[in-house]
């Protein structure tokens, strides 16, 4: 009984996520109107989205070793690219959304099969440099393509009736969903396919790995790969529920977003990244809307200036979260399992290397 | 030829502001490797610290740089005792750590002054403008120039006179060593830190000369060019960095001016993607 | 004889595998005390792990006082000069330089290292990674004599360098364990035949043998059974 609760509870939130659009629960402090009205909704998908988001990005980090920053960029490829294969080829939705997600592929093929030759921080900064060079490129607006600043919004005529207008937002609250399950099941089943193994081994201990005679570089690809083509069809996803590409999609702070939701959650686990992004992502919102609420306004600048500004609270909680708490807050029931029980996770031999007191 | 000297003093001026962010992220990194992204945040705060030092500390600007100066060298010796030093053990946490401070620092300036851009106040003396060659050069580019070319000087007899600057040196080549001499390299760290922090936000309270302005994201903004900085001159090395730094901040703005506008930006941040690639080693520590 | 540094039950795992399991080691207070064994037996390991560079668990008593949690600073500031096994030169600095860091004493002593190393003397401003193999290793043990040390630690040091300069390096080794002792990794048994008076032997990261390092030199079966002898031949070192 107990082994098929620990195998199947996915289910039980699954279903409740599936059903919550006809719900009309108001969850007050959490969602501003009731469970199933629009508003809430978008926050939902935004939510599930970057949950997504996160967990794609946890099969570089967290699954492989993979420090990249620059996972933004493929997130915005499937966004812009999807977006100008509608307005510029005047392509359907459907056929644009692949073009978008073959066009992150394909952009993480290359850059990574070129990134991937060096290995560690310089890895980092090659996939740094290759983001932040989209982000300048979305940014000039080359032959009034992207949009500069502005963005493009996605032309409402080429987009299916049933994804446009805010009486749809729950269709595009399935789709996120639908993307989120694609994103959770495409890293399960990858992180327990041999090539996972491998790539477990290569977070270990690259060395060990090629010692065994395997090549790290071609599994480190196939990560790499696939964890770009999912952040493209998350774009896919953030066009539809957002209605336009703009710039901010490309910029680096995107990617440590990412970031941060993967370590607040806990990397290399399961639901971490998950958890995380969807966190990570409902604060953001709350915080934004505390923000520039007139209560704020109000209150003495010790109180003021933190809340108004999100991304300061989320920094320090990040700081403190990787401090305080290695592994996230998915390993923080384990942590207080153990210390529980007598501390035993802290009494290992503590070591003393170079620079260590 | 007005334009060709204009442009090389501007290039020449962003340089010394890449430099003075790039010489202490360089020794920082060959040092410790650490990847410090919570360097540009350091301008930042210097940058703050001497525009509100300037105006509502009423110190006025000569007396505003030095303090800047000191908030931000006070803010980097705070970031490594406090957040560097205890995850020693744990190098990716590290970069994460300084991830989290590079987020939160400017979002704390941007709580208090406001997104928007301050006018920092330009002294009389460094308003004007000086004729070169035929160009009309606003005197600031100089005056961040001959910054940058002090700190260069004081930092090579730093690191080629003093007993520190001989333990950075032998330290950026094999800290482990360092320690199987005896020597505490920790406190090698809180000083390194220290330096690049000073030089980081003289850089900050300059840039708002160099700028006219101060706001939260400038630093955060400088940070990638001071990185391309960092690789292309070998970590560690200050010389390497001075140089690299003219280089970058030179065809910056020859490319944006003679091509399309952002071009020189592309080609920089590409720059830095071919180096590493072609040269991955120059991310491990060379001498100074 | 109470011996000067005493190991026990020193153990290190790197990365979640076990380089050592429990290795057990004196060293007398007078002489040179060699550390053999087979290659990867986990010699250099060990001095690592007495030296701190290595997280590692187990005691290590130097003359009565436990150092084994101190960090590698504080382990040789006790009094513990150190030649690792690639010298651990900076190349980059000058000789005079590799020589100033090491400084801990108010007065160090200079003229020792420039009797024992009059090379050393000459070649002051030159970059040491412009230096031979042996001269490097000069460096290296001339680290340690700077200052009053208690002991010597040097892993390796005639490790591929000419004959010549092996008999050089055996004859300083020998005249500085005349007063301060001498725990030495070597692989060159005609040397260790020299100059060690009492060794340990390592078999895969344990200690597999403590004695006299003439009696076991003398064990034919003995000693081919723990080092391996006759597989590689070490040069011959003249007297």
């Amino acid at each position: 009984m107990t082994a098929v609760l620990k195998r199947w509870w996915p289910l039980g939130p699954l279903v409740l996520l599936l059903l919550a659009p006809y719900s009309a629960l108001p969850l007050p402090g959490l969602l501003d109107g009731p469970l199933g009205s629009p508003g809430s909704l978008q926050l939902l998908a935004l939510c599930l989205l970057y949950g997504a988001l996160a967990s794609g990005y946890d099969l570089l980090l967290g699954r492989t070793g993979l420090l990249s920053f620059g996972h933004a960029l493929y997130f915005a490829t499937g966004l812009y690219a999807t977006d100008l294969a509608m307005l510029e080829f005047r392509l359907p939705f459907a056929a644009a959304a692949l073009f978008g997600v073959a066009c992150s592929v394909a952009l993480a093929l290359l850059l990574g099969s070129v990134g991937l030759r060096v290995t560690g921080i310089a890895f980092s900064m090659v996939t740094l440099a290759f983001a932040q060079a989209g982000a300048i490129l979305v940014q000039r607006n080359p032959g009034g393509l992207t949009g500069g600043e502005e963005g493009r919004s996605a032309p409402a005529d080429l987009l299916p009736d049933s994804l446009v207008g805010i009486q749809h937002t729950a269709n595009l609250y399935w789709i996120a969903l639908a993307h989120l399950l694609l994103t959770l099941a495409v890293v399960h089943w990858t992180a327990s396919s041999p090539t996972g193994r491998v790539w477990a081994g290569i977070r270990e201990n690259e060395r060990r790995v090629e010692v065994l005679g395997l090549r790290p570089y071609g599994f480190k690809l196939v990560a790499f790969v696939v964890a770009g083509g999912l952040a493209g069809a998350g774009g896919v996803v953030y066009l539809l529920l957002t209605g336009g590409a703009t710039p901010q999609a490309a910029s680096s702070d995107a990617t440590l977003a990412l970031l941060v939701m993967v370590v607040l959650g806990g990397s290399g686990t399961r639901w971490g990244p998950l958890l995380g992004g969807v966190l990570y992502t409902w604060a953001a919102h709350r915080l934004g809307d505390l923000a520039t609420s007139a209560a704020v306004a109000g209150l003495p600048a010790a109180l003021r200036v933190p809340l108004s500004q999100p991304l300061l609270l989320l920094g320090a909680l990040f700081v403190a979260v990787v401090y305080l708490l290695p592994g996230g807050l998915a390993r923080l029931p384990a942590r207080l399992r153990a210390g529980r029980t007598g501390r035993t996770a802290d009494t290992a031999a503590v070591p003393v290397s170079e620079g260590v007191a | 030829m007005n334009t060709v000297v204009l442009l090389a003093c501007t290039g020449l001026g962003l340089g010394a502001l890449y430099f003075l962010v790039a010489s202490g992220l360089s020794l920082i990194f060959g040092l410790m490797d650490v990847l410090n992204f919570a360097h540009g945040a350091l301008l930042s705060v210097g940058a703050y610290a001497a525009w509100w030092a300037a105006g509502d500390g009423g110190m006025g600007f000569w007396l505003a740089v030095p303090f800047g100066t000191l908030v931000g060298t006070g803010a980097a010796v705070l970031l490594e005792l406090v957040l560097i030093r205890p995850l020693y053990a744990r190098p990716r946490d590290q970069i994460l750590a300084t991830v989290g401070v590079g987020l939160a620092l400017p979002a704390l300036l941007m709580g208090i002054w406001g997104a928007d851009a301050r006018p920092f106040p330009q002294p009389a003396a460094l308003a004007g403008t000086v004729r070169l060659l035929g160009a009309v050069v606003p005197v600031n580019r100089f005056v961040l120039i001959g910054a940058a070319l002090l700190v260069l000087l004081a930092l090579r007899l730093f690191l080629a006179r003093t007993r520190y600057g001989l333990i950075v040196r032998a330290g950026v080549e094999d800290r482990a060593m360092v320690t199987a001499l005896g020597i505490d390299v920790r406190r090698a760290f809180t000083l390194v830190f220290a330096i690049g922090g000073a030089a980081a936000a003289l850089g900050g309270a300059l840039a708002g000369l160099y700028f006219g302005s101060v706001n939260p994201g400038q630093g955060t903004g400088l940070l990638i060019f001071a990185f391309v900085v960092v690789v292309m001159g070998g970590t560690g090395s200050v010389t390497g960095a001075a140089v690299a730094s003219v280089a970058v901040g030179l065809v910056q703005q020859f490319a944006n001016y003679y091509t399309a506008a952002g071009l020189g930006d592309l080609s920089v941040v590409v720059l830095l993607a071919v180096l590493l690639l072609v040269r991955p080693r120059g991310l491990t520590g060379r001498l100074a | 004889m109470t011996p000067l540094l005493s190991v026990r039950d020193l153990r290190v795992v790197i990365d979640g595998l076990h380089i050592l399991h429990g290795v057990d080691l004196d060293v007398a207070p007078t002489g040179v005390t060699a550390l053999l064994g087979r290659n990867g037996a986990g010699k250099t390991t060990t001095v690592r792990a007495i030296m701190g560079l290595v997280p590692r668990t187990g005691s290590v008593v130097l003359d009565g006082a436990e150092i084994g949690g101190l960090p590698t600073h504080r382990v040789v500031r006790r009094g513990i000069g150190y030649a690792p096994e690639d010298r651990g030169v900076f190349a980059g600095l000058t000789v005079a330089e590799n020589l100033r860091l090491a400084e801990r004493d108010s007065a160090p002593a200079y003229p020792l290292v420039h009797r024992l190393f009059p090379e050393l003397k000459a070649r002051e401003k030159q970059l040491a990674g412009t230096l031979s193999g042996g001269q490097q290793q000069m460096v290296a043990i001339g680290r340690t004599l700077l200052n009053g040390n208690r002991l010597i630690v040097a892993d390796e040091p005639t490790k591929g360098l000419a004959p010549r300069i092996v008999t050089e390096v055996a004859d300083v080794l020998a005249r500085v364990a005349e007063t301060v002792p001498v725990l030495l990794v070597e692989q060159n048994l005609a040397l260790v035949r020299r100059v060690a008076g009492h060794c340990a032997v390592l078999a895969d990261g344990r200690t597999a043998h403590r004695g006299a390092a003439a009696a076991l030199l003398a064990d034919e079966e003995a000693a081919r059974r723990l080092l391996g002898v006759g597989r590689h031949p070490a040069p011959e070192v003249t007297p």
